[in-house]
């Protein structure tokens, strides 16, 4: 408990994320300043992107970013940027490279096996010899006369 | 005294539990009806003892006994009573505590409707989930035990961390807790099925309520928490992707396919090893959510306490459970063998595709929570996954779900044929997609989300409405609307519960794609535009809570000259834990919230303010309780009610 206060502490002390004076006057910049702060991780924090940190490291960043922004990076030379001094923990998104790749492929590919298997599943439930069935309920019943009304 | 009364009843209980996990097990093997008959008695015995052991524990909270380290650690006599009770389940240890007795009360509420079942799969039910309750009574007893005392005592506490300190999050934790643990019912009864070796109608007509419950109460404990963390974290967000909600959202759709699956058990007596498999990964995933928030292994925003001990603990639990269960599932599945025959294009087939997208997007956000831990396990790479990882992933299997639900929804059972079910929907189709490109159109540069939201949204919306309609079956519309007043509870719950969904879906692309933010120094006297709003600063006040100072701004909010309404939004500092949080102030309307946070004075005079206009942002929460609305309606459904008494007459005690 007591370290979970010092983090909440250590991120409390201002009151808010972006911070009035931090905001470029070019809204098309400040947007993209925006959208590269909410892929990166308040490092000091537990969870949290540095746009949305109260953390005084996380307005380190944020003034980073708008830095290179400001000189003239790519908002993919600015991440490279980041991630170059903080390490790719600082990727909320995380990249395509080396073992992710089972990360990203992992929901498309249960997708496609699960697919497979309740494919086979249904084929199956179409083909097979009819189980010895018991007296309609009468739910079924009803069910059933109503389908040869039609 | 009453602490010790307390202290004393839990270890009772823990030994109560103990003689109810063993004895109905083995009177159940050998059909001897006397030793099966302990487990009712036991069950209401073991809810007892931890209701007074709770009760011990919340007494001292009340009265502020600061010989109880628990009660220093997050308790202050200044605290408002609600938060004085709702400090009970604050912390690790408590919370605990409450979980271990709502796990007894689900087992008991099982020996006390169970009459109707078969005695021998009651008594092993009964057992399973008193197996459950040993593991976690062990785990509070010798690892987090809630009445330790201390050799002396402060003169004060150490106060509840102030973020828990409200309302919205006083409720949150019970209702979670209520889901979780509720979803030890379905494991239960999948265990007690597999040693039972026999699954059918009445079996699913057992589960599916207990499994309904469940998931109402977990959806509105998510709903609840999702809602406070957007009006008291001070910008507006409602869902993180953090560890701890993931933690939830997992059972939370196993659950989902649980009770969609359970249907087709019921009705159809298919799919029945898959729904024992759902049954034991949703309270799988209730475990690997405990462990998640209480190890620490996975750093969150709202976790709890971490110690190494208790993870290992956890883990000890988990793979002995799931470990167990899914043993029995391998040796015992292809038991259950399958009756109804259907066709390729069905209602079976349609929950079927609703189960393995549920499944499938409840695996994606496992796997893009767990997977920081396995790369640094296997490949020592720091990473982190947050939410731009499971908005890429995630999203389209929710969109997938929501174009096929109004179709899958209206097909009859065994064999049907999409052009036949479509018939009905095409209206529903084309005004959807017609308005969603009206959107499209209308708001030209923008996203897409806004628009794909609009037209599932209402797609589901209206897709549940025609299927309700078509319930009816044929004849004038006055008797048509006759009949559909005296449809099963069932129909209605579905009707609800899917356009609740549609609600949050079209809701939360709205919030993503249309919310507009502000964020400038204001002076005081000073009025700025929001979005087509007037925002005036009237003052800010130094104001004195009961265990916190608060700077109060007012600000009042106009449209055009007139007035809407005055806004108190506050910056709190609770001096025990010297620690600020903000207090928005939300003006709550039916298309949109307007969202005020005031910040630090600046140094050249004014404050930092921050305004937002959130459309629809009410809509997220009114569409969750929307779906838990209609779980409850199908839960009071006519078959849940009666079915139990006609099966009363029945002769029981199948041959094995």
């Amino acid at each position: 408990m007591r370290k979970i206060l010092i983090v909440f502490l250590l991120l409390a002390s201002p009151a808010f994320a972006v911070q009035p004076d931090e905001i470029l006057p070019d809204p098309v910049l400040e947007s993209r300043a925006r959208d590269i702060s909410q892929g990166l991780r308040c490092l000091v924090c537990r969870n949290e992107n540095i746009d949305d940190s109260h953390a005084d490291l996380a307005r380190d960043l944020r003034l980073l970013v708008r830095e290179r922004l400001v000189a003239g990076d790519s908002d993919v030379q600015t991440v490279d940027y980041i991630v170059a001094r903080y390490g790719e923990y600082v990727l909320l998104d995380p990249t395509t490279r080396g073992a992710n790749m089972l990360l990203w492929w992992a929901g498309p590919l249960t997708l496609l096996i699960g697919g497979a298997a309740a494919f086979a599943y249904l084929r199956r439930r179409k083909s097979a010899p009819e189980a010895p069935s018991e007296a309609l309920s009468a739910e079924e019943a009803a069910k059933l006369a109503e389908i040869l009304k039609r | 005294m009453i602490v010790e009364l307390g202290h004393f009843a839990l270890v009772l209980a823990f030994a109560v539990a103990i003689v109810q996990a063993v004895v109905p097990l083995i009177g159940a093997h050998y059909r001897w009806s006397s030793w099966m008959a302990v487990g009712g008695p036991a069950a209401t015995l073991q809810f007892a003892l931890i209701s007074l052991s709770f009760a011990a524990l919340t007494y001292a909270f009340v009265v502020s006994d600061f010989s109880l380290r628990l009660v220093v650690m997050n308790s202050h006599t200044a605290k408002p009573m609600l938060y004085k009770v709702s400090g009970v389940w604050g912390n690790h240890e408590g919370s605990l505590l409450l979980w271990v007795l709502i796990l007894a009360l689900f087992g008991a509420c099982a020996a006390w409707f169970g009459g109707n079942l078969p005695p021998t799969l009651r008594a092993r039910v009964l057992s399973v989930q008193a197996l459950i309750g040993v593991a976690f009574l062990a785990f509070l007893l010798f690892t987090s035990n809630p009445f330790l005392r201390l050799a002396v005592p402060p003169m004060n506490g150490d106060d509840l961390n102030p973020l828990l300190q409200d309302p919205g999050l006083a409720f949150h934790p019970p209702f979670l807790y209520l889901g979780y643990v509720g979803l030890s019912m379905a494991f239960s009864f999948a265990v007690a099925a597999l040693i039972e070796g026999r699954v059918d109608a009445a079996w699913a007509r057992w589960v599916r309520p207990w499994t309904l419950a469940a998931w109402i109460f977990l959806t509105i404990g998510i709903a609840l928490g999702s809602w406070w963390a957007y009006y008291e974290l001070g910008w507006g967000g409602f869902w993180f992707w953090d560890p701890v909600e993931n933690a939830s959202f997992m059972p939370w759709l196993i659950a989902a396919a649980l009770l969609h699956s359970a249907i087709v058990v019921e009705k159809r007596e298919s799919l029945k090893s898959w729904t024992i498999l759902l049954a034991i990964l949703a309270f799988g995933f209730s475990l690997i959510g405990t462990f998640i928030v209480r190890s620490g292994v996975i750093t969150s925003v709202h976790a709890f306490a971490n110690d190494p001990a208790r993870g290992v603990f956890i883990l000890m639990i988990l793979g002995v459970f799931m470990g167990g269960a899914l043993l029995l599932f391998a040796l015992r599945a292809h038991t259950m063998e399958a009756k109804g025959i259907f066709g390729m294009v069905s209602r079976e087939s349609a929950l079927v595709a609703n189960n393995l997208l549920l499944a499938v997007s409840a695996f994606v956000v496992f796997i893009g929570t767990i997977w920081p831990l396995i790369a640094e396990l296997l490949w020592d790479r720091k990473l982190s996954v947050g939410a731009p990882f499971f908005n890429a992933a995630f999203t389209p299997f929710m969109i997938g779900l929501a174009i096929l639900l109004p179709l899958g929804a209206i097909l009859p059972w065994k064999r049907a044929s999409v052009a036949r079910g479509m018939a009905p929907l095409w209206p529903a189709l084309i005004l959807s997609v017609a308005l969603g490109a009206l959107v499209f159109a209308l708001q030209t540069g923008r996203s897409a989300v806004g628009p794909v939201g609009v037209m599932l949204g209402l797609w589901v919306v209206l897709g549940a409405m025609i299927d309700l309609y078509t319930r009816t079956g044929r004849g004038g519309i006055s008797a048509r609307l006759d009949r559909l007043a005296r449809l099963p509870r069932a129909d209605w719950g579905k009707f609800t519960a899917h356009s609740g969904l549609g609600i949050t879906v079209f809701a939360v692309a709205a919030m993503h794609a249309w919310a507009f933010e502000d964020i400038r120094v204001v002076q005081i006297g000073e009025t700025y535009p929001l979005q087509n709003y007037e925002v005036t600063l009237v003052s800010v006040n130094e104001v004195q809570g009961p265990n916190y100072t608060s700077e109060m701004a007012e600000m009042l909010l106009t449209k055009n000259g007139e007035k809407v309404a005055t806004l108190y939004p506050e910056k709190r500092i609770y001096p025990v834990q010297a620690m600020p949080t903000t207090e928005a102030a939300i003006d709550g309307g039916f298309t949109r919230d307007v969202y005020l946070v005031i910040g630090d004075p600046q140094a050249g005079g004014g404050f930092a303010v921050r305004g937002y206009v959130k459309p629809f942002a009410g809509w997220i929460w009114g569409g969750s309780i929307i779906m838990a609305l209609g779980g409850f309606l199908s839960l009071t459904d006519r078959r849940y009610r009666i079915a139990a008494g006609a099966r009363r007459a029945a002769t029981p005690v199948p041959a094995e």
